[in-house]
């Protein structure tokens, strides 16, 4: 009797291991899942197959047999399965209705320009256009209505504003208490700290956006003195709030791993405690400090109560006391009068698939930073 | 005068390093430096002073609304009105996907956490993928996972389901209590895998090594002797995962919640009334917003004990993992 290695000995236990492997193979699958059907539901506005002219070619019914099955399935807007298993007679019926369907459109639309734009198509959905009824060239979402503006710069600009004063009210405050908790203060007061911050993040958003809505925009109106009480300013501060503790508890996990020599190296030399944190640790954790940056920016982006409540008409400004509608608010908020499958439909998955690219770089990339600053700091390569 | 007593030279030199000493101190104490550890030390009080402000508002402002009527009762279709409105269907739809969540995500995250730190190598490529893709589904906003459950559990699992099962309407293909629940457990899986990993790199190895030595094999050893003492980790992950999901709006708006719905969910193909959700509800879609800010704080507050409990336990229980950990290198 030999000794037997691998599946032939233990077959329970070989099984079992790559079971368990398979299993922790989810987390992989799951990231491509969701990139995949997210962006599968997207790829019409991608590739320009969506069509959301008001006025089209229409085909009459009797000239049904003068086209390819192809031009009328792409005519009809049926998936090839739905287009096999209808018989003649449907296809009559469907053509008649998308005929009448035109005839219905009010006649002061017939002359509007306007009127044979796709509005999904790239130059629509980047580029400012000068629509009927408005003396320049604008940036507009406006999903609603006739013609249909699906412009998304100002969902940029508002998702941009929104997170930016969230990162600049957060940034500041969360590096600077990560600095004390972790260098300055006595163990004592960290141990305590460090766990009443970290509570911060166990603050459901709704919780801060009702906070943020009923308290804190008439506290801010009051000390600053602007005309809408709900705004880009208020939205970012709460969703500051939201960020801090993820901040907070990266940086000082950052800090706190520089090695003890480096402190004590200082102090030793004469340097204050403050000297010491500021001049020798924090450059040394300065990677670790971005990391946590770019880890907020990615959690503000991607925070959508606070903002949904806080505010959300979408305007094309740039000031922060102005309204603004950022690209989660308006998933959350436009999904449910969306028609599913419909072009309003594909273009909130593309933001959402837009937004998805948006976060995993920045993850990849606070990761990165991350692995490399603890990687250095070891000695590895 | 050249010659100095000994009792005299004693002197001069103490009152020297005296002066000596004292100078070095005037050295150390800086402004800049006592300004700047003040600034850091004020932040930190900020950010306290925020979430105590946060948390005393919505105490003291919901404390009065709660009451047993409250919590017990299954409200009209007009739930704005603070005199008959009651939170029983949103408590029972929030807890029933929590659970229905925690059924899928435990056993997925905890097998993970298993395989990263018992049978995995860490160099290998494999292994780094996996961390990247946890890590990376840590940071999707979690509207994205409402997008995702929508494309993939409902229009494309249920879709076929339905027509696989040849239901005539749509039983399966539809936002539904079991579909938010899974795009829950999606987005909560980092959570758990991190606290379960955490909690069984705090095992001392001896203890893996004594139980191999003695004939155990790696998965005997495995199931009687890691696991075991990974509970209380595995618990915070659970605990974490469950607070987290139940605050959650976003990636249910699209899956399974339901603006009002006049018997509780019975079935995981039912759609459910959530808290989240219906604070979100109460604070953006009432008609009268002074009658129902009442309702509205009582309802953030039972929320908030739900989610804050919860958090509460699993610091505390992760405060002493983690002091086990230390106590170890």
């Amino acid at each position: 009797m030999g000794i037997h290695r691998g599946h032939k000995a233990r077959p329970l236990e070989w099984v079992a291991e790559k079971f368990i492997f398979l299993v922790s193979l989810s987390a992989i699958a799951m990231v491509m899942l969701i990139f995949l059907f997210v962006a599968r539901e997207a790829l019409p506005v991608f590739f320009g197959q969506a069509n959301t002219a008001l006025l089209q070619h229409t085909i009459p019914p009797d000239d049904v047999d003068k086209h390819t099955p192809a031009e009328l399935q792409a005519y009809l807007e049926l998936t090839p399965k739905q287009f096999a298993q209808m018989d003649k007679e449907t296809i009559k019926t469907l053509m008649e209705v998308k005929v009448e369907a035109q005839n219905e459109i009010p006649e002061n639309f017939r002359n509007d320009p306007d009127a044979h734009i796709n509005t999904t198509e790239w130059k629509y959905l980047l580029h400012s256009h000068q629509w009927t009824g408005y003396s320049k060239p604008e940036h507009i979402w406006q999903p609603v209505g006739q013609i249909k503006k699906f412009n998304i710069i100002p969902l940029f600009v508002g998702t941009l504003k929104t997170t930016l004063i969230g990162l600049l009210f957060a940034v500041p405050l969360a590096v600077g208490a990560a600095i004390y908790v972790s260098q300055l203060a006595r163990p004592r007061v960290r141990e305590t700290v460090k766990p009443v911050i970290e509570m911060l993040s166990g603050i459901p958003s709704v919780v801060t956006g009702v906070f943020a809505l009923i308290v804190m925009a008439s506290a801010l109106q009051k000390i600053f003195g602007y005309e809408t009480r709900l705004n880009a300013f208020v939205a970012g501060i709460a969703l500051g709030f939201a960020v801090i503790p993820v901040i907070f508890s990266i940086a000082e996990d950052a800090l706190t791993s520089v090695p003890r020599a480096y402190t004590q190296g200082a102090l030793a030399l004469g340097a204050s405690r403050w000297q010491t944190a500021w001049q020798i640790v924090l450059p040394a954790a300065l990677p670790g400090v971005f990391a946590a940056t770019v880890l907020g920016f990615g959690r503000a982006i991607g925070e959508t109560m606070i903002v949904l409540m806080v505010c959300s008409a979408s305007v094309m400004s740039w000031s922060i006391f102005d309204s603004a509608r950022s690209i989660t608010t308006t998933i959350a908020a436009e999904m449910a009068e969306a028609v599913n499958g419909g072009p309003h439909y594909r273009i909130l998955f593309m933001l959402g698939a837009l937004l998805f690219a948006a976060t995993f770089i920045s993850n990849m990339l606070g990761d990165f930073v991350i692995h490399r600053f603890k990687n250095k700091l070891e000695g590895k390569r | 005068m050249n010659t100095v007593t000994p009792g005299q030279y004693l002197a001069e030199s103490t009152s020297d390093t005296a002066r000596i000493t004292r100078s070095f101190r005037a050295e150390k104490f800086d402004f800049w430096s006592f300004f700047f550890s003040g600034l850091t030390g004020l932040a930190t009080l900020f950010i306290i002073g925020i979430l105590a402000v946060i948390l005393g508002n919505i105490i003291l402002n919901g404390w009065n609304g709660i009451s047993w009527h409250f919590v017990s009762t299954i409200p009209k279709k007009d739930f704005f009105d603070p005199a008959t409105t009651g939170v029983l269907p949103m408590i029972v739809g929030t807890a029933f996907r929590v659970i229905v969540m925690t059924i899928f995500v435990i056993p997925v995250g905890v097998i993970t956490a298993i395989y990263l730190t018992e049978y995995a190598s860490n160099t290998s490529i494999i292994t780094r993928i996996i961390r990247a893709a946890v890590n990376n589904l840590a940071g999707v906003p979690s509207i994205v996972f409402g997008l995702f459950g929508l494309g993939f559990f409902i229009n494309f699992v249920g879709k076929n389901m339905d027509t696989m099962l040849h239901n005539s309407t749509a039983v399966w293909g539809q936002p539904a209590l079991l579909w938010a629940s899974l795009t829950l457990a999606v987005m909560t899986l980092p959570v758990v895998i991190v606290a379960t990993e955490e909690s069984l790199k705090a095992i001392p190895p001896g203890l893996r090594e004594a139980s191999l030595a003695l004939g155990a094999t790696k998965l005997e050893t495995i199931l009687k002797i890691v696991l075991p003492q990974a509970l209380p980790g595995i618990m915070t992950g659970g605990i974490l995962a469950v607070s987290r999901a139940a605050g959650e709006v976003a990636p249910i708006l699209f899956t399974g919640v339901a603006y009002y719905m006049a018997s509780l969910p019975s079935h995981v193909t039912d759609q459910f009334m959530d808290l989240g959700y219906h604070v979100f509800v109460l604070s953006t879609q009432s008609p009268n917003i002074d009658q129902t800010r009442p309702v509205l704080y009582a309802t953030v507050l039972v929320l908030l004990m739900l989610t804050f409990a919860l958090n509460i336990v699993a610091i505390l229980i992760r405060a002493r993992v983690r002091k086990k950990l230390r106590a170890m290198h």
